[in-house]
């Protein structure tokens, strides 16, 4: 209990930093810490293989993605808005809204009738780093190879989608090939210099 | 339902806040790469739930779910961060609310 009161604040304090702060990269070392105790907090939950996942791929994968947009993006001048933050008409309204669904969840769950769970056939708990309990990697893997094979495989289709996207949007338009122009200007400039004399 | 040593609603309650502080964020913010990393905090915020349940159930449904979310929310990762780039080379300034072009 007390390692969740410090899990939560470190959580909490991270995401409000993550949204408040000046410059993206400061956003990015909040969102780094947030994302260290959200592990941590999967750990308490015994799901150790979702632990590593979220290290490796959030702040492994995705946090340094974004580090190398701002990078790339902040070499120039200062490429993003400096002025105050607008909020949107709608932003009050909506803030309203979504903390009375918020809340209609917290109490809806509070007084859930959870119905117990007969033929779930989850595995028991044990500690963590034991084979084959419920969250252990074995665990995981049987059921995602097993059960919930067409959704993994669907996966692949979604990240080969995003790819492709990506190398449309952001990438050159003849990535390899140069245009005959540039060929042509390159070749003109080889043979002016070998008139010279070769010396380049 | 498997005894836990805090409570299903703590873990509802503090995901519940999170997602909430990542709304706020997304609503109030012009950089398009904070409202992007508010957009991931709401996504772990529905993690930590995904996670919090299955382990209240000892079932792993949640964990696959939880794993899914995660595949989804690298490649929302990528193709944003593609848009804001692109954006940036025909405009040479990044602001959310000045791309508009596809307002009705």
């Amino acid at each position: 209990m007390l390692a969740f009161g410090i899990l939560a604040v470190i959580l909490l304090a991270s995401a409000i930093w993550t949204v408040s702060a000046k410059k993206p990269v400061y956003s990015v070392v909040a969102l780094l810490l947030h994302f260290a105790a959200l592990a941590a907090t999967y750990l308490m939950l015994n799901a150790e293989f979702l632990a590593v996942i979220q290290l490796i791929v959030y702040s492994g994968a995705i946090l340094i993605l974004f580090l190398f947009v701002i990078a790339l993006l902040s070499s120039g001048v200062a490429p993003f808005s400096v002025g105050p933050n607008k909020m949107p008409k709608l932003a009050i309204p909506a803030v309203v809204l979504v903390l009375v669904a918020l809340g209609a969840v917290t109490v809806g769950v509070a007084h859930l009738v959870v119905p117990v769970a007969t033929s779930t056939g989850g595995s028991p708990v044990g500690p963590a780093g034991t084979a084959d309990v419920f969250g252990s990697v074995g665990d995981f893997g049987k059921a995602l190879f097993t059960t919930y094979l067409l959704p993994f495989e669907i996966t692949a289709l979604v990240l080969m989608v995003a790819v492709i996207g990506v190398i449309l949007l952001a990438g050159d338009r003849s990535p390899y090939v140069p245009s005959q122009k540039q060929a042509r200007e390159v070749r003109r400039e080889m043979r002016e210099a070998i008139v010279r004399g070769g010396d380049r | 339902m498997l005894p836990m040593s805090v409570p299903l609603l703590d873990y509802v309650a503090l995901s519940s806040v999170i997602f909430f502080i990542g709304v706020a964020g997304v609503l109030i913010r012009r950089n398009p790469l904070i409202v992007l990393m508010s957009i991931e905090l709401m996504f772990n915020a529905a993690n930590l739930l995904f996670m919090a349940f299955s382990r209240a159930w000892a079932h792993n449904a949640g964990h696959i779910f939880a794993f899914l979310v995660i595949t989804v929310a690298a490649a929302e990762a990528a193709i944003g961060l593609a848009i804001v780039v692109t954006v940036f080379r025909t405009a040479r300034h990044v602001d959310v609310d000045d791309v508009a072009l596809m307002k009705g």
